[in-house]
């Protein structure tokens, strides 16, 4: 099993959308989460607050510094996230897309870094 | 025999095994750089053996023996420095082939990975020539014009995602095979359109990527006898190849309609026409099938004048309904032209927004030309050269363009 992080792409703009909407979403993506827990799949996950409430922590000098907001402001951030896991790319893939069509945005897959105690034999890089 | 016939013969053998020694490898060891290793091994073992032994009388099994061998034997090496290694050999050696899919072939599993849609459209096409069709990176880098060390890095980038993300090993489940094969049947089809709109092989060690694409649309239809869109794809690429030989003289681009019918390859037409008469008997009608359908059409008439346009309009008309971008609307616009004359035709093109396309400007201005518009004919003409980067199109579309009045 591969854990991988399934991540909203950007901050979507639920701004827009009515009540009624915006709780359909919720549904929407609660029912998918529900399939996921039941599934044994889902790990942890949810929806993130938006840059206004991003604070930044930098400690390389030595000293946290504290400063507001998100750390690059042209990257788009984090709408939320989950985690998963499952066997492969493909069932990550089935898992993104039914949150994708949940929450109407599309998201991003991206595999953990393997636990090295249950890596396969390793090889030399080449090329 | 002599020795160029057998080098001829070894390298015709690695090629053709190359592939399955990889996909039973990869199966086997789920890793794709340790497959490769290990069949680049074999057949250095095999190119010392058989020159003093001859050629074993089954080459791919000996092959993908030495093969596993020489994984397994780097397996052990590697597993002495970290005794958890151990455990993890225990485990892959020998592992039966797992029933993961409707077809059980480690090629079919290798070339749902290679084609995955995870990876960039350029590194699939790049991926299924090296592994399954066993070309060097040398060679898919001289075919695609690009260079030797970034062919190289876009082969092991994709082969680190594959690693990385766990692009799995498998044959996709029933209800994902169409979109699937979709992706495996579009590598295949640019690989052949790559070999067939470079024209002559103007260097003598140049792949040819036609001829490849063939062998691999014959491999899929091995694997997926019953599926109709890949017994379509192989007939179209049998019925267009067939007339290679045709297409080119005297430098010069030869059109459909003007083409040495005699030239055409009797033995890839038949074979053509039987593929396409069995996906009509098993009706389930897709792009490929269409379009093998209608270069049957082109290939069944004696001379130009004997072309059934009607039935052509009607495949297209079919066509159009799967496919309804502009490029098919330019290709249909073409029997349009014959049945209900080129004014119509005409109106059609217009409308279409390819002005970027040297297709689109070629068929305006063939069209101009029948309905008289002589000045506005050879502007199109003009346009169309400075579309296309084939010399051969060139030479033709410069011709058409003096041949005006």
């Amino acid at each position: 099993m591969t854990q991988y992080l399934v991540a909203v792409v950007g901050e979507p703009d639920y701004d827009t959308l009515s009540p009624e909407e915006m709780e359909q979403i919720m549904a929407d993506v609660g029912a998918v989460v529900a399939d996921a827990q039941e599934a044994g799949i889902f790990v942890f996950g949810g929806g993130l607050h938006g840059s206004e409430a991003t604070t930044v922590v930098d400690a390389r000098s030595g000293t946290p510094v504290v400063t507001d907001g998100p750390y690059a402001e042209t990257k788009e951030a984090m709408g939320g996230f989950s985690i998963i896991d499952v066997a492969d790319l493909d069932e990550a893939l089935m898992w993104a897309g039914r949150f994708s069509a949940a929450c109407r945005c599309p998201q991003e897959v991206r595999p953990f870094q393997d636990d090295p105690d249950a890596d396969v034999p390793t090889q030399s890089e080449e090329n | 025999m002599d020795q160029a016939y057998d080098d001829a013969a070894l390298a015709r053998i690695f090629r053709d095994e190359y592939g399955r020694v990889v996909a039973s490898l990869a199966r086997r060891f789920g890793d794709l750089d340790i497959a490769e290793e290990a069949a680049g091994e074999a057949l250095v073992v095999a190119v010392e053996k058989w020159a003093a032994d001859g050629i074993p009388p089954n080459p791919g099994g000996w092959l993908t023996t030495t093969a596993g061998n020489k994984a397994l034997d780097r397996l052990r090496r590697e597993s002495l420095r970290d005794a958890k290694h151990q455990a993890a050999l225990m485990i892959t050696d020998d592992t039966p082939p797992e029933p993961t899919g409707p077809v059980e072939d480690d090629r079919l599993r290798l070339v749902f990975t290679c084609c995955h849609p995870a990876l960039p459209p350029e590194a699939r096409v790049a991926l299924t020539l090296r592994l399954l069709g066993g070309l060097t990176v040398p060679e898919i880098a001289r075919a695609f014009f690009v260079a030797e060390p970034a062919m190289g890095q876009r082969i092991t980038r994709a082969k680190a995602k594959i690693k990385a993300a766990h692009i799995p090993f498998k044959v996709p489940a029933v209800a994902d095979l169409p979109a699937r094969l979709d992706a495996v049947l579009a590598v295949v089809y640019l690989v052949f359109n790559e070999g067939y709109l470079a024209g002559e092989g103007d260097s003598p060690t140049r792949v040819d990527l036609s001829d490849e694409a063939i062998r691999l649309a014959r491999i899929l239809r091995q694997l997926l006898p019953r599926e109709p869109e890949v017994a379509g794809l192989l007939a179209l690429l049998l019925l267009t190849d067939a007339r290679r030989a045709s297409r080119f003289a005297g430098g010069e681009l030869v059109p459909l309609s003007e083409q040495d019918r005699a030239g055409w390859d009797r033995s890839l037409i038949e074979e053509g026409h039987a593929l396409v008469r069995e996906c009509l008997a098993t009706n389930r009608p897709g792009r490929y099938q269409i379009l093998a359908a209608i270069n049957a059409v082109h290939t069944d008439a004696a001379r130009a004048a004997d072309t059934d346009w009607l039935q052509v309009l009607a495949l297209y008309d079919q066509l159009q309904r799967i496919d309804p971008g502009p490029v098919v609307a330019l290709n249909r616009a073409v029997a349009v032209a014959e049945v209900d004359g080129p004014d119509v035709a005409l109106a059609i093109v217009d409308r279409l927004p390819l002005t970027t396309y040297h297709a689109w400007h070629a068929t305006r201005a063939e069209l101009l030309r029948r309905v008289g518009r002589s000045a506005e004919a050879r502007e199109e003409y003009d346009a169309a050269v400075a579309a296309t980067g084939n010399a051969a199109e060139q030479a033709y579309l410069t011709r058409r363009r003096r041949q005006l009045v």
